[in-house]
């Protein structure tokens, strides 16, 4: 199972599905820890009924049937499902409200859902998922990217109530890729993969969605500078550490920057 | 859902096992073969796997291997592929035997007259091959490259074209940093006596992987083209690496400009740093979101 992560780990993102299918195939008996484990680009479906799309992950699913945040219901309809409880419905409800317009400031477009479900702690769990497409193609309002694919996932696991704080731990990983494509220098390419991990103790005295909607936009806006500055910059490191800049080169005669 | 408990048979596996193989980033193919071995459990299958996948690995990659006595490195590329692990190395005139799976030289003899190119072409291929060992010496830390001659190796004097071909390849492999890179450029000369023009073809590829705690990886490639005109052997050398220079450093150029564009332009076609409020979000007025969409007109949201 170890080197099973070790390879996903160097494979490219970008192929990322057909490795996993790959070592479900190879170990059949190790699929249920690598599904949990190695994440992959989120699909999504139409909910006929609101007319809306919503993401699809293992939180909402139910044998071979998701639940759409919108109506509530499973496609293909699916009888004895389960359910979050009213109360659990109702915050999810407005967390799928707001959050979509959370949504809509920091990405212009995309597609987001959020379940909720009780766990056996007394508290309960959510999931936060986002889709965006920033292709020019897609929705990428200033038409940079030939293709641009941005994922993210954020379980929040939500212990029970005591004297007023909860215990607040959030999962994230975020997948992405992104390429640019002109005559004058071809194609440039990045995608990469991270997961990190928050936990808070809040007082819930400004509610649950106040909460973790905070930590969210914190963690996010945390990985999008990891992913941009030290991420994508150490590949940028790499470049020029291969083939230094002329002006380096003129300066040290034997640059060997190891 | 139905569970089928079928064993992949042996030749699905070897498949799976190549393509593991062949996706390997630069420089982490040993590292996949172990990881692979562990998962497949089948010494046969993964044998066999290797065997097919590291000669294609090694070729597309430009590796480079050390020879024996010490006479500097052989690239191992589909252009001076002799046999499938005999590479000749023009520079030195010696032939290496290759064993690709453990990516080292084992062997290394010097070449028949019939294997190298005609004194007329060596002319050219020597004088060009002087001019990109400077180059790259002083444009590359840790670079190799070599010149051979992929059409018209034994044309005997002027009257006929021929094809040069310069490879450069940079690895730098960092695994205790967690990061590797690669630097593969690839230029066709094609020396064309009829109209006395050089034609250039570059292709150059660039690639890095970093992967603490996380799994990113970067690949770029560009294609490029130019023209010089048909001289003796040494003015030809310095155009075309003069050539050579002048492009390699304006793609590394556009490179760097496409990561300073990335933080505020190309990123924001994903997710803004900020949104257009250039403030949070407000988190703590949800009572107001969840009543009305008039929210969403007064944030501005729909421009």
């Amino acid at each position: 199972m170890e080197a099973a992560m070790g390879l996903m780990r160097r494979i490219h993102p970008k192929q990322s599905e057909t490795a996993l299918s790959a070592l479900l195939s190879l170990l059949p008996h190790s699929s249920s820890d690598l599904l949990s484990q190695v994440d992959q680009p989120l699909q999504v479906l139409r909910d006929l009924e609101s007319g809306k799309e919503y993401i699809l992950c293992e939180y909402n699913r139910d044998a071979d049937s998701y639940r759409s945040p919108w109506s509530n219901k499973y496609y293909p309809p699916l009888e004895d499902a389960l359910y979050p409880s009213s109360e659990l419905r109702k915050l999810e409800v407005e967390a799928n409200e707001v959050f979509s317009i959370y949504r809509d400031q920091y990405y212009e477009g995309g597609i987001s859902s959020v379940y909720m479900w009780e766990d056996d702690n007394e508290g309960f769990v959510a999931c936060f998922l986002i889709k965006k497409d920033g292709s020019k193609t897609g929705q990428g309002r200033r038409g940079h990217l030939q293709e641009g694919a941005w994922d993210a996932i954020h379980v929040i696991e939500v212990g029970p109530e005591e004297e007023s704080i909860a215990h607040y731990c959030l999962t994230s990983t975020i997948m992405l890729s992104l390429t640019t494509n002109d005559e004058s220098s071809g194609t440039f390419s990045l995608s990469g993969s991270i997961r990190r991990q928050m936990n808070m103790d809040l007082s819930v005295a400004d509610g649950h969605l106040c909460n973790m909607g905070r930590m969210i936009e914190e963690m996010e806006g945390k990985l999008r500078n990891s992913l941009d500055q030290v991420y994508f910059g150490k590949t940028k490191e790499m470049v020029c550490t291969l083939r230094p800049p002329s002006e380096v080169v003129l300066r040290l005669p034997t640059a060997d920057m190891a | 859902m139905a569970e089928e408990e079928c064993e992949l048979n042996e030749k699905q596996k070897r498949e799976i096992a190549k393509w593991f193989l062949l996706n390997s980033p630069a420089g982490e193919i040993q590292y996949i073969a172990k990881d692979l071995k562990s998962v497949l459990n089948d010494e046969k299958v993964y044998n066999e796997a290797a065997s097919e996948a590291f000669p294609l690995y090694n070729k597309s990659h430009l590796i480079f291997l050390e020879l024996p006595n010490r006479s500097g490195d052989v690239l191992v590329t589909t252009y001076n592929e002799l046999e499938e692990n005999e590479f000749l190395d023009p520079r030195t005139a010696l032939v290496a035997t290759v064993d690709h799976v453990k990516q080292v030289c084992t062997d290394v003899r010097p070449a028949a007259d019939e294997e190298l190119s005609s004194p007329y072409i060596e002319e050219f291929r020597c004088a060009l091959d002087a001019e990109m060992l400077k180059y790259v010496a002083e444009a590359y830390p840790k670079g190799v490259c070599s010149v051979y001659c992929v059409d018209g190796k034994d044309v005997e004097g002027p009257g006929s074209n021929f094809e040069l071909v310069v490879v450069i390849s940079a690895a730098k492999n960092s695994p205790q940093n967690f990061c590797n890179g690669s630097w593969r450029s690839v230029w066709n000369i094609e020396f064309k006596e009829d109209v006395q023009m050089l034609e250039v073809r570059g292709k150059l590829q660039v690639g890095a992987h970093y992967y603490e705690e996380g799994n990113v990886q970067l690949d770029a490639k560009h294609e490029c083209k130019d023209a010089t005109i048909f001289q003796a052997p040494d003015d030809c050398a310095i155009s075309i690496a003069n050539i050579i220079r002048h492009h390699e450093a304006e793609y590394l150029e556009s490179l760097e400009a496409s990561y300073s564009n990335l933080p505020d332009t190309t990123f924001k076609d994903l997710r803004r740093k900020l949104p257009v409020t250039r403030t949070q979000f407000p988190w703590h007025n949800t009572l107001q979101f969840s009543l009305t969409r008039d929210i969403q007109k007064e944030l501005g949201i729909d421009k």
